[in-house]
């Protein structure tokens, strides 16, 4: 008999802090103590803390242990799992700091600051289950509304039901799910298909990796419904290669469905047929545009094609076809189970349901998290992601990748929706999250963004080719101190135009990280361009290192550690630094004892 | 699998190995495990507990914890029955036996075994 479950993730996050070495260790110590008949193993998916891993649960306390290494193993074996003592400097317990900790009593997980403020639909089951253990799945009502809709429902009561739940793409689009699939139900054609998009190519963004590594058979189960709803008996999976744990899971979650038949033929003897197959994808950003998705699964070079026709008229192989996002997907299981109007009620008017986000950057918290639509910033910021580290202060939050824009710290109580984002000239994105404070130029995050676009171009279409290029010049050119009088002007046009002509959503959006940052923090483009500095005291070749003369005792050391000799003077009188000379590599700075070097 | 019927048998198969990690559990078994406890024969009790919470299928109500020493390191082997609504239950010098006898009168029956109480002891 099993008294005690340890669920370790073995997500990508904890497997690259170690979370394996971890689970052997516990495994020896186990045995060695005789608790392997009553203590239980369970690797899960992501628990969403990432930068704390590797991550433990302990069942049935639900003690969170954070940074767990295997020299700690046998205090964790002999104290919480044999004498029942809780390891405490090992506890992840952080309340926040507007709640009061009562004194000896352990804190659970969802009281945490990090956890008492999201909602979990799309990673439910993420950190929970053995994801790769069917039975697991089945467990948490797994496969029962593929079940339900199979014996109970029409293929038009389904897509009823996810029109009724106000259910939007999760990939970054904000499209209708449910429309989408009437789009491909009304398409007429003996073959039609259904794709999913694990192509995930924004900096920053992990949530759809998470799910798959997670939860991979609330996927497989919701193609399945959707081919119900709209008549296909196939499915891709188009996942990019570069996620070697998502894919090994979702193959093993393919194999176990076929065994029970819950993929193949005749399911729930219903004669319904549906089966799925995994594409990976080479790594190109624009495969995730989805009729780049399409080409690259017919075998072709990943490149996209003109809309309309729309897939869900002619899509894979030239059939109607619907692609939907990972994280999409991974709702609608419960939206069958539980109804529409269950999840119509979370969130905001226009946005239902939750959202994802991957929080990074200067951010205490860095990790996954689940909050409802309309959550304002400052709380996914500051109560959930734990503020900004090292007292320093928050500057804007950039979301959708280099599709987006930034959020400037006066927005900061905007609410996270589709349309509050799109508002203020930012996106939802994806979902990720990148938190900037300070220290960062907004110039050269705008030139990092375009750098990306530039770089995964495909090529095919000349505003995209070679007007975002065009713009990068400008971009670099500004933050090198050789802007010119005229350049931001340059950077708007350029943009209209490769906005209004440019094929696909690559280009199309390729300009939004620059527009936006030009819209909030104009006057940090033009102290570049006319004052040759950069405010954020980022960059480099705008950096001017200075001797505070009253400061200096004259003891010479900067200008012995002085690689190129800038730095002269005589004995116990201040130095002074020859700007020509000085390649602007900080040494100096850091190696003088008085701090009477200062960087403007 | 061919039906629903299937389907909701794994799930019922399944449900005792995944209840302990929802946290739904009404009734809570703690036995005191720091060395005093062990020393006077805590193991064998809570090795006891969780047969019988087993046996008698009672895993999606009940969680048996350990913890450590509450300082009265003379009754041990000290167990605490902590159920929704009703006051902590302190039972002491408990042995397998006497573990059994809880599990059926009080865990199942609702009827406290007043005589292995601290009251009583």
């Amino acid at each position: 008999m099993i008294r005690s479950h340890v669920l370790i993730c073995a997500g990508t996050g904890c497997t690259s802090s170690g979370s394996t070495a971890v689970r052997v260790a516990l495994e020896k110590e186990l045995v060695r103590k005789e608790l392997d008949k009553e203590v239980k193993i369970v690797q899960t998916g992501c628990f969403g803390l990432c930068a704390l891993g590797p991550i433990m649960i302990i069942y049935p306390e639900g003690t969170f242990y954070s940074r767990i290494t295997p020299e700690d193993i046998p205090e964790i074996v002999e104290e919480h799992l044999l004498k029942g003592r809780l390891v405490s400097r090992l506890v992840y317990d952080d309340i926040g700091e507007d709640t009061v900790k009562e004194e000896g009593k352990p804190v659970s997980l969802n009281e945490t600051g990090f956890y008492k403020k999201q909602k979990r639909i799309a990673l439910k089951n993420c950190g929970v289950i053995n994801p790769e253990i069917i039975d697991e799945y089945i467990a948490m009502d797994g496969y029962a509304a593929l079940g339900k809709v199979l014996t109970e429902m029409t293929p038009a009561d389904v897509i009823n039901t996810m029109k009724e739940s106000g259910l939007r793409g999760r990939g970054g689009g904000g499209f209708p799910t449910g429309t989408k699939w009437q789009f491909a139900a009304n398409s007429i054609s003996d073959k039609k298909y259904v794709v999913c998009n694990a192509d995930e190519g924004d900096p920053g963004a992990f949530m759809d990796r998470s799910v798959l590594e997670g939860d991979p058979h609330a996927v497989l189960e919701a193609m399945a419904i959707a081919g119900y709803a709209i008549g296909a008996d196939e499915g891709y999976i188009y996942v990019r290669a570069e996620y070697p744990i998502a894919i090994k899971r979702l193959q093993i979650a393919i194999d176990q469905a076929r065994e029970y038949n819950l993929l193949g033929k005749d399911i729930f003897g219903t004669g319904f047929n549906f089966d799925i197959q995994i594409r990976l994808g080479a790594g190109a950003f624009v495969c995730g545009e989805e009729t780049a998705l399409l080409t690259s699964i017919e075998g072709n070079r990943g490149e996209p094609r003109p809309r309309p026709p729309f897939p869900a008229v002619k899509g894979l192989f030239g059939q109607p076809t619907i692609i939907n996002n990972v994280e999409t997907y991974a709702n609608i299981p419960q939206i069958i189970l539980k109804g529409a109007e269950w999840f119509s009620s979370m969130g905001t008017e226009k946005s239902k349901g939750t959202k994802v986000f991957a929080l990074g950057g200067k951010i205490t918290h860095t990790g996954l998290v689940e909050i409802p639509m309309g959550t304002k910033l400052r709380e996914i910021i500051y109560e959930i992601g734990g503020g900004i580290p090292g007292g320093k202060k928050f500057k804007a939050a950039q979301t959708g990748g280099p599709s987006g824009g930034c959020i400037p710290a006066s927005l900061v109580d905007t609410s996270v929706d589709y349309d509050s984002l799109i508002a203020i000239g930012s996106m939802m994105g994806s979902g990720g999250l990148i938190v900037l404070d300070e220290d960062d130029c907004m110039v050269d995050i705008a030139a990092f963004f375009l750098k990306f676009t530039v770089d995964e171009s495909c090529g095919k279409c000349v505003p995209c080719r070679i007007g975002t290029r065009r713009m990068l010049e400008i971009l670099e050119r500004i933050t090198s101190g050789k802007g010119e009088e005229g350049d931001i002007e340059r950077l708007e046009e350029l943009a209209q135009h490769i906005r209004a002509t440019a094929l696909c959503g690559l280009g199309q959006t390729a300009p939004n990280p620059v527009l936006s940052t030009i819209r909030y923090f104009r006057d940090e483009y033009e102290a570049h361009i006319k004052e040759k500095r950069c405010p954020a005291g980022h960059c480099k070749a705008l950096a001017r290192y200075t001797i505070k003369a009253d400061a200096c005792k004259g003891c010479s050391l900067c200008a012995k550690k002085c690689p190129v000799n800038a730095i002269s003077g005589e004995l116990k009188k201040p130095y002074v630094i020859d700007q020509n000379k000085c390649i602007k590599c900080g040494i100096c700075m850091e190696s003088c004892k008085f701090a009477a070097i200062e960087k403007k | 699998m061919k039906t629903l019927a299937e389907l909701a048998a794994i799930k019922e198969r399944m449900k005792d190995k995944v209840a302990i990690r929802e946290g739904n559990a009404s009734t809570r078994i703690v036995v005191g495990m720091a060395t005093c406890g062990i020393a006077a024969g805590a193991r064998p009790v809570l090795s006891t507990f969780v047969e019988e919470i087993n046996r008698e299928g009672l895993f999606d109500k009940v969680t048996v914890t350990q913890t450590g020493c509450i300082g009265i390191c003379q009754y041990e082997p000290v167990v605490e029955v902590h159920s929704a609504g009703n006051e902590k239950v302190t039972y002491v010098k408990m042995t397998a036996e006497k573990a059994k006898r809880v599990i059926a009168e009080h865990i199942k029956g609702g009827k406290i075994v007043t005589e292995y109480t601290i009251g009583k002891a």
